[in-house]
């Protein structure tokens, strides 16, 4: 092998050589461009992956991006991005784009089984509105569904909402984010009657103390990370925790490093919860002036279907939201049982670890950020763990100043911008708004200028229950947009794949690359992504940020918001809209949804005049009105004088994003404190003001273990995740040859005392085996996660090796995300 | 002898190379989905690809780009009282290792002031620097950088 000294050399004789034929000022015109030449087009945007919402500067020249790197004006990440981040300019360049519709064909028309055939947009829609007309005839708006993303753009969401709960009169809509950080959004409404967090990420800036319950920022939120590296390297005093049922890179940084039992993070809150009481620490006037006490339902089943043994089984299954008032000192009886002792005992912590973990919300002096994401999202009691820590910085009036926050970190880049506050769950409506409540929907009708009574009340199908009512027959007209669903949803082999090959249905997949999901799919739609289309995100801090088109999509590749309004134009009222409805409004008669939905003169009171003439806006320019500003303009009418104020849409082009509520022109960084919050009425120090009452409501909830475990036949607590370098399912980040490279497949972590009790080392070819399901891979016995004995972690973000067969499909009663994080599995040698 | 070693471990990757790209566009019977990617493929697992370790630097895509690590970092560790990276890459230790120095962005703070030393937030590099295996991408990418849009086919020594 050459050694460096060599091979500098070689590379000297061969420019020589190169020299040799071509004259000396040719050669000095080629190493130094100047001029025009060397001009980029610089632009701002949001990055494409994870709910940090950093903002980089994008490079374009001759319709392509060339550069990428972190925004120096941007308060999230100055300048900073993480290794994804820095390869942004790459992800649109993968060489198998989807560039046109594709749809099983056999004898020159669909066929469930036939093979893919490119076809045109219009045969792709004909074939895709004759399937939807079909089911909507034989089986009503219940057998329609869609499943979308917290990586729609906020107006992307907004459109598909309109168009499934107005258009089709539907709500089985949900999107990704459903698996994702559903819990925590259902704590927040029933902890202070509003969605997302009171604090921001200034935060990091002021807090003395960190707590990371069950995340690995340090890989999955990198630049947050750098954010609490920066305040512990500089400060002396303080001090980080980090809980995990395994060993990550996020314990480089531990001053309290905590391996717990999976499951028993809810021993661990209740017994702070105790310590504080025990230790005269309450901050009694806080609790008095601004807290409820409840006492949760308990025994709530684990979300499986209904036949299942543990359903059958659980006392409250069928009710699992019940609570009724306590008093407080009910409350600190109940969590008196979670004593120290007990609590080492279960959770299998040290005694002193937790007693210093339990002083940092104890002592009055520290100011404490806890941190969470799936870890405490993806666990069938998710939302009693996040209720949990609200009950640790309730007792302490440990919220919503500068410092003190407990904090609920998103995975998706519109986890918040568009799947919560748009309002694409299948139980929600925009600005926080349920669809169950009559006088929401009533409101969310007039907003949208349709006729009373038309929005269906009926929650929809959430993600899991899709899957399954897909495989039962059940729902039969499906699209999936901006997700890799088969890679992603639990226990795929049993009930996630058969519904999408069952003979009954027609399944609709849009995306920018061939996915095993597009691949199973019936109809594949070629998506334009990121800066190929204008955009706006919603970061986990309330941040909304927007971006312009900076290039054109490959081919016929069309944004998902083009899909959707497109779409809308194959369908009249009288095909999809109920009689009575429309002879109590016969002026909506013969209209197309486009119109209504649309052409509503709201959507369209924008002129293509307003674009900016720096930038390419096909969708706009297609439909003749400025469809992003006016699809916004009309979405944040709900919130604006709610608490959830969005500013102006021009504005957003001009900053790098704004924290709502955004009121007079100022965002707000912290909410339901005097002074920092606008909404917060003078004299009053604090108010809860989503609640009636102003108050922020604690819960009381007991350990409860989790649905599988392992035992004699399956050995192994299996947890899943994902790493640094690749971006959920893959997708993008795997078609980036330095992502590739540097981590090219999913292997299972495990003990090396485990490994060897089973014949194993490092590299071994395995089978990964639960009762449903198996995937084969390699043994990584040293690599950066180091379980303990009895626990493996695979990450999913490998199309070959989908861990996902493995899975249990079973989920938090109450929010339905499933628990990606414990199940039992065994390893065999191949 | 690494060499040769090496060469082996290329070898018995399986082959991963795309079977789809040239269908798009063309009109026949395509099969956009690159091996392995259906869902029911159950396909053995390739060993675990090795390390790049050459000592060799990659050119970057675009000059805000990480450098990619050319060696094995192995149990270096990086820790709240140590960081392995700093004993070679950090200004005052160049040279005697030869390493390259770290970028002087790493010396800026969040505030934008220089300070004596890496700046905390550049402290755990391996958030933006990562090693390279052996594994060949299954799907190649067709990201042109700057230069290649710039530079122009020559017609002998004018480039316009």
């Amino acid at each position: 092998m050459l050694d460096r000294r060599d091979f500098i050399k070689a590379q000297a004789v061969a420019a020589a050589a190169t020299a040799g034929g071509i004259s000396l000022p040719a050669m000095a015109q080629r190493s130094m461009v100047a001029g025009e030449d060397a001009q980029l087009t610089w632009s701002k945007a949001p990055c494409r992956f994870c709910g940090t919402g950093c903002s980089v500067m994008v490079a374009t020249k001759d319709n392509r991006v060339v550069a990428t790197h972190g925004d120096m004006q941007a308060e999230v990440n100055r300048g900073l991005n993480c290794v994804k981040g820095y390869f942004l300019s790459k992800i649109m360049y993968g060489q198998d784009r989807l560039t046109q519709p594709l749809l099983r064909m056999r004898d020159g028309k669909y066929h469930k089984d036939g093979e893919f055939r490119p076809v045109s947009w219009d045969e792709a829609f004909d074939e895709m509105a004759r399937q939807w007309k079909r089911v909507l005839k034989e089986k009503g708006p219940d057998a329609v569904g869609m499943f979308g993303s917290g990586q729609w753009t906020i107006w992307e969401g907004y459109a598909a909402s309109k168009l499934m709960r107005a258009g089709f009169r539907t709500n089985n809509l949900d999107p990704n984010a459903r698996h994702c950080m559903a819990s925590a959004a259902v704590a927040f409404i029933r902890t202070f009657g509003m969605d997302e967090p009171m604090g921001c990420y200034d935060d990091f800036e002021h807090a003395d103390a960190f707590v990371l319950w069950g995340s690995n920022m340090a890989e999955m939120h990198p630049i947050l990370w750098t954010r609490i590296t920066d305040r512990r390297l500089a400060h002396n005093h303080v001090k980080v925790a980090v809980l995990s049922t395994f060993e990550h890179r996020s314990f480089e940084l531990a001053d309290i490093p905590m391996i717990f039992e999976p499951g028993t993070d809810l021993a661990i809150l209740n017994y702070i919860a105790n310590h504080i009481i025990q230790t005269g620490r309450v901050n009694k006037d806080f609790v008095e002036k601004h807290c409820s006490f409840r006492l949760g339902q308990k025994d709530i089943g684990y979300g499986l279907r209904p036949e299942s043994v543990l359903e059958v089984r659980a006392a409250n299954a069928k009710d699992p939201t019940d609570s009724k008032p306590m008093s407080f000192d009910e409350f600190a009886a109940f969590v008196s049982d979670y004593t120290l002792d007990k609590v080492a005992e279960l959770s299998k912590v040290p005694k002193e670890r937790l007693l210093a973990l339990a002083e940092m919300y104890a002592d009055p002096k520290t100011k404490v950020m806890s941190l969470w994401t799936m870890g405490f999202n993806q666990h069938v009691r998710g939302v009693w763990v996040n209720h949990m820590v609200y009950n640790l910085h309730l007792l302490t009036g440990k919220i919503s100043e500068p410092g003190n926050s407990p904090f609920s970190l998103t995975g998706q880049p519109s986890a918040c911008g568009t799947a919560r506050e748009v309002g694409t769950f299948a139980h929600r409506l925009p600005a926080d708004m349920q669809v169950t409540n009559p006088t929401h929907r009533s409101h969310v009708e007039e907003g949208w200028k349709i006729p009373k009574g038309l929005l269906p009340g009926k929650i929809g199908y959430h993600a899991v229950l899709q899957d399954r009512m897909l495989k039962d027959g059940k729902l039969n007209a499906y699209w999936i947009m901006v997700n890799n669903n088969l890679q992603a949803a639990p226990n795929s082999d049993n009930e996630t794949y058969p519904g999408y090959r069952n003979p009954e249905n027609f399944i609709v997949v849009s995306d920018a690359y061939p996915t095993v999901t597009a691949a199973a799919a019936d109809l594949i739609l070629p998506a334009a992504m990121w800066v190929e289309k204008e955009g706006a995100y919603g970061n986990a801090e309330r941040r909304t940020h927007f971006w312009h088109q900076l290039v054109n999509a490959p081919g016929e590749a069309r944004s998902d918001l083009w899909q959707l309004m497109e779409f809308s134009k194959r369908f009249t009222t009288d095909e999809v809209w109920p009689k009575e409805i429309l002879d109590a409004n016969p002026d909506f008669r013969g209209k197309s949804l486009f119109d209504v939905l649309f052409r509503n003169g709201t959507v369209d009171r924008f002129p293509v005049s307003e674009l900016d003439p720096a930038y390419e806006n096909r969708e706009s320019k297609e439909f003749g009105f400025y469809v992003q500003k006016g699809l916004f303009e009309e979405y944040a009418a709900f919130g604006r004088g709610h608490g959830h104020d969005l500013a102006p849409f021009d504005t957003y082009h001009e900053v790098r994003g704004l924290r709502w509520p955004v009121v007079e022109g100022k965002e707000t960084k912290w909410r339901y404190r005097e002074g920092l919050d606008p909404y917060v009425p003078k004299g009053e120090g604090v108010r809860f003001y989503g609640n009636p009452d102003g108050k922020a409501n604690l819960f009381a909830f007991p350990y409860e273990p989790p649905a599988e475990s392992p035992d004699k036949d399956f050995d192994l607590w299996l947890v899943t995740g994902r790493v640094l370098e690749h971006w959920h399912s893959g997708s993008m980040t795997m078609r980036v040859p330095e992502l590739y490279k540097a981590m090219p497949m999913a292997l299972v972590y495990m003990h090396p005392d485990d490994a060897q009790a089973r014949g194993l080392r490092r590299g071994s070819e395995v089978k990964v085996m639960s009762r449903r399901g198996e995937m084969r891979t390699r043994v990584e016995t040293r690599g950066r996660n180091r379980p303990p004995r009895g626990v493996v972690f695979v990450p999913w973000f490998d199309s070959a090796r989908l861990i996902n067969k493995c899975t249990l499909d079973a989920t938090d009663p109450i929010s339905k995300q499933t628990d990606f994080k414990k199940c039992a599995v065994k390893i065999v040698a191949v | 002898m690494r060499r040769h070693l090496m060469l082996a471990l290329a070898a018995a990757l399986p082959c991963l190379v795309p079977a789809l790209l040239a269908a798009q566009g063309t009109g026949q019977v395509r099969e956009p989905f690159r091996p392995p990617i259906q869902f029911t493929d159950e396909d053995p697992a390739p060993p675990i690809p090795a390390d790049v370790t050459d000592d060799r630097r990659v050119a970057r895509n675009y000059p805000e780009q990480p450098p990619v690590i050319p060696h094995n970092i192995r149990d270096y560790q990086i820790s709240l009282n140590n960081n392995q990276c700093l004993t070679c890459h950090s200004r005052q230790f160049t040279g005697a290792t030869q390493a390259p120095m770290i970028s002087i962005t790493h010396y800026v703070d969040r505030e934008g002031q220089t300070l004596g030393a890496v700046a905390p937030r550049r402290y755990f590099c391996t958030q933006c620097h990562v090693p390279q295996t052996m594994a060949q991408p299954i799907v190649p990418n067709t990201f042109k950088d700057m230069d290649s849009l710039i530079s122009r086919p020559s017609d002998g020594g004018d480039r316009r």
